[in-house]
Parts: structure tokens; sequence; C-alpha cells
């Protein structure tokens, strides 16, 4: 009887402490008409995010495993036409949905708002200002955010008259390049450097237009994790030099592997052609940002699961990657495809072997069965070729 | 049974009159059709000494561009070769190094560039592709051979000649 008592005030007790928490700290936010409930504190464009798909504003310097950033760009500006419940005015201006939390009953316009489009189209003209369009020399090209932002909100051609700032080359160490010219100032790097390694080698230097990513001075870039910089890096500022002109991202197959790794989880996406590893970088998500890991913690992964295993042999294949069918990185690669048993028609139809009368690497030069383009340290020379 | 079509003519099974019978009159029907081709405008051409008229869009062998300086103007982007739907096209990129800004435009450069020519279709999409002018379909015709193997044409088979060195061009 007593027992009985006890379980009933304790499904009473959850019930009312489930409907407790909901009231308190759950609130209502409609995003391009979609309502969804969200805890207090959460920002707009994590309440966006939540409702996934082209109602989340791009994002080039938010990141949201990094402490502190956003805020910087403006591309995720949006605009909220109601307040809240208790103060229903609009916000009088595009408001930056990184840094805005949501309050109850606010009623925020992303892509449905021909403001915000147009605020836009001229954030990512600023940001096209000084960019180099050099996509493609750029290793980045194909999985490029200020690509894709081009792509959705630019202009076809630029309208500006005046030289774009360059800078002089860096050499930042063995296993990074830094292409000055092509950073749009996110920040990301350097919380990433300070956030996930033990030393921060590099930062901002200058200010204005001289404004640069440097160390001080000519240090290079060494400490483990520190290649996380590449992942975290929106454009092809940062890239890893491994792999430096090796691919095309578009010709590598993505591929998920792991391996027992001592100082990161050792979940990675292997970047294949053949069974060669052209490169290793960490699992991203539909975001572009580094995917939650089997422990709950972002993927970051460590210098040498990406810079040194570049051997099928150093890791377990788990399967292909899940790539947007709209990124062109999924061209040629059918990964919900059935593979049957394959039935040599050809040989039951003819009545024989068919004859093989060439062998294309006997005369081609190109991906040469002897020569190993991943193995190489840094880019191809042309003595590599010979 | 109901016919399929219109189009059927009953063939006429009678015999043969006296004018069909001497097969003369149309022996000679036969014959001036024969003669009357002999004037007319012939369909062939003798090639190669003559060629057809190309109409201007013609998509014939390609070529790989240089720039005014004679450098090279591919930067082994991928692009025509992502374009390419017959998947004729593979490439491998080196890094331009300090001594051989003369030879490539840009600081990356095409160190293999391959057609296979057995496999192109002459759309011209890696022409349309291209963002740094590099490949163009040129008004040659595609030439025959007997072996397989000279049909990979490699860079240095399409590369125009320079501008400065090639004095012949």
């Amino acid at each position: 009887m007593r027992l009985c008592t006890f379980a009933s005030w304790r499904v009473k007790y959850n019930a009312l402490r489930e409907n407790y928490i909901k009231m308190s700290d759950n609130i209502k936010v409609t995003i391009d008409n979609i309502t969804i409930e969200v805890p207090a504190g959460t920002s707009i464009l994590e309440a966006a995010r939540k409702v996934g798909g082209e109602v989340a504003p791009p994002t080039m310097c938010y990141y949201s495993h990094l402490k502190g950033s956003g805020g910087k760009c403006r591309t995720c500006l949006v605009e909220v036409s109601k307040g809240s419940e208790k103060d229903p005015r609009p916000m009088p201006k595009l408001v930056a949905s990184c840094r805005t939390g949501v309050m109850d009953g606010m009623e925020v316009k992303s892509m449905t708002s021909e403001k915000v489009l147009d605020a836009r189209k001229g954030v990512t003209e600023f940001l096209l200002l000084n960019h180099p369009l050099d996509c493609p020399v750029c290793d980045q090209a194909g999985e490029c955010h200020l690509q894709d932002l081009g792509y959705d909100h630019g202009w076809e051609s630029t309208r500006t008259e005046f030289e774009r700032r360059t800078f002089e080359p860096e050499d930042i160490g063995p296993n990074i390049q830094l292409h000055m010219n092509r950073c749009i100032m996110c920040f990301r790097c350097v919380f990433a450097a300070e956030q996930l390694t033990d030393y921060r080698e590099h930062g901002i230097l200058d200010r204005g237009e001289h404004a640069r990513i440097s160390t001080c001075i000519s240090k290079s870039l060494d400490h483990d994790f520190i290649g996380n910089v590449i992942d975290v890096c929106p454009v092809g500022a940062l890239t890893d030099k491994t792999f430096r002109f090796k691919q095309r991202v578009w010709f590598t197959k993505p591929v998920d592997a792991h391996c027992s790794c001592t100082k990161c989880k050792g979940e990675v996406r292997l970047w294949m052609r053949g069974d060669e590893v052209y490169r290793v970088t960490a699992r991203k998500d539909e975001w572009g940002e580094v995917a939650i890991a089997s422990d709950g913690k972002p993927g970051w992964i460590c210098n040498e699961c990406r810079f040194e295993k570049k051997k099928v042999s150093d890791w377990v294949i788990e399967g292909p990657s899940n790539i947007s069918r709209h990124s062109v990185i999924s061209q040629g690669h059918y990964n919900k495809t059935v593979h049957e048993p394959q039935i040599e028609l050809l040989a039951e139809v003819i009545g024989k072997e068919p004859i093989m009368k060439m062998d294309i690497h006997d005369v081609s030069d190109v991906n040469k069965p002897n020569v190993h383009l991943n193995q190489i340290q840094g880019p191809a020379h042309s003595e590599d070729f010979k | 049974m109901e016919k399929l079509t219109k189009r059927a003519a009953p063939i006429d099974r009678s015999p043969m009159t006296l004018k069909e019978r001497i097969y003369l009159p149309a022996l000679l029907k036969g014959m001036s059709i024969t003669v009357g081709h002999i004037f007319k405008k012939k369909a062939t051409v003798q090639y190669p000494e003559e060629t057809r008229p190309f109409s201007p869009v013609f998509r014939g062998l390609h070529v790989l561009n240089r720039d005014a300086e004679g450098r090279e103007n591919c930067t082994a982007c991928g692009l025509c070769a992502v374009a390419c739907p017959a998947e004729a096209i593979t490439m491998e990129a080196a890094e331009r190094k300090a001594n051989e800004k003369h030879l490539y435009r840009e600081e990356k450069y095409a160190a293999r560039y391959e057609i296979n020519m057995l496999r192109c279709i002459f759309c011209g999409a890696c022409e349309e592709a291209c963002p740094k002018d590099a490949i163009y379909l040129s008004e040659t015709v595609m030439p025959a051979n007997f072996t397989r193997e000279s049909f990979i044409y490699k860079k240095q088979d399409m590369l125009i000649p320079h501008p400065k060195k090639d004095q012949k061009a």
C-alpha cells in the first residue's frame, strides 16, 4: 500500500517536473512561418538550424564548436519582424542571427524576407571585394563556403574597379599552406588554435585593410591539433600542404574510416582515389562543421592522423561518406545503389572471353600504377613527373 | 483481316504484255536515269585534297592554348574533366617552381594532360567549362589511325606552337 502511493506520487512528481521544465525553459520562436520550441538562450541561428534546410542562414565566421566565434562576417543577417510576445515591436535593423538570442514568441524572417536576401547579396559582394577568385588553382574549390555563398547570393560579375589587396606569401610550416590573399578574416582559425592546441602561434596582425593572419615572427604552426584550422577555414586560405595540387576535391572519393589513435578519437574522412589516400579530414556535418564523434564531442583530429597516415593499411574503412547530392563532390558517386553480382554478359553472348586490345596504363602517363603522388610530402613538382 | 496500314498495294499478277516482255522500254528508262546522274552534281569530294565547307561552329581536334608570352594557360583545375560527358580527359597537376615562371602562367599547372580521343565525342563541353581559355576545339578533323595507342593525345600533342620560339607558327 505504501509502495503504491510512493509510485503514484513519483509519477505525479515527474509529470509536474517535466511540465515545469517545458514551461520555464522552452520558448516558441517562428522562423520563416515555421514554429519550433527551443530552450531559452539559443541563438536565432541555432534555432534556424533546428528547422533546417534553406531556412538556416549561411555562416562564414560562426562555428558552433568554437566559443566566441561569430558576429564578424554578417552573412547570417535576418529580419526580426516581431521582437517577442511581451514586446511585439520589430527590430529596427537586420540582426546577426548568430549573435542574437531568441525571445518567446519571436518571429524571424530569413529566406522569406526581400531585405535579408538583398543584404546578403551586399555582404557577399563585400566579402568578394578582395578575394582573388583563383578557384581554378585553389584546393578548397568544390567544398568552399564562399563559393556556395557566391553561387547562392552573389552578383554575376564584380563592380569594383580597384586593385585587390595582396600579401607576400608566407611559409607557416611543413603541413599547412597559408594563402593570405584568400582570407576573409573570419577569425575561426584563431579560435581553433586558442581552444584546441596548447599554444597559439598565429593571430591577426595589423588592422583595417592591412589585417592579416600571421605568426610573430616567422614561426611554424606545429602544435598538435593545429591541423584543424584547415577544416574550420571557410575558404582556401588555410589548406593542407600534403594534399596541395594533388587532386581536385571532386575527383577523390570521400570514405569514412577510423583508427585507434591515442590523441584523438580517430574518426576521420579519407579522400581516396583508387587505393590511394590523398587527404585526411575530420568528418563534416550538414553545416560544413566538424561532426560530433561517437563520444559526443566534436570530432577534431590530431596532426598525426591528418598529415601522416596516408596508407590504406593505417585505417579501418567503414564505407562511403554521405555527401549532399547537390555537391560537385557527389558527381559520379552512386552511394545507395544496389550492387548485383556482375554477370559477364558479353562473354556469354559472344561465346568467349573478350580480348583486351589496349591497357590504358601502357599508353597513358596519368595515374601510373608505380607512381604514388599521395606519398610525396608537399605538392608535386616537375621532377616528380620525369 | 483488317489491314494495319492503308499503304499496302496489291501485286498485279496478270500475264505480261508484249511491251513488258521485250524489256527494252524498261531498260531505256533505267539507263536514262543512270546517264542523267552523270550530268548531276557529284555527291563525293576528293578528300583530303578537297574538303567540304565546314560550319563556323565545327568542333574538331583539341588544342591547348598559350598566352602571348608563350606560357601555358592550363592550370589543371579539372573543370574540363568534370564537364566531359565521355570522361575522356585526365590530368595531373604540379606546382610551378621559381625558375619555371616563363613556362606556366599560374602557380599550378598541368604536368600531365591527356585526352582519350577514342572516348571523346567532340561535344565542346571542355571548351565551354574552361575558365582560363586554355582548351579550344580547332577546325582540324580528327585524323584516322591504325593503332589504338595513337589516339591517346598527350599535352605535347595538343599544345599550340610557342609564339616566339616556333617561328613556323
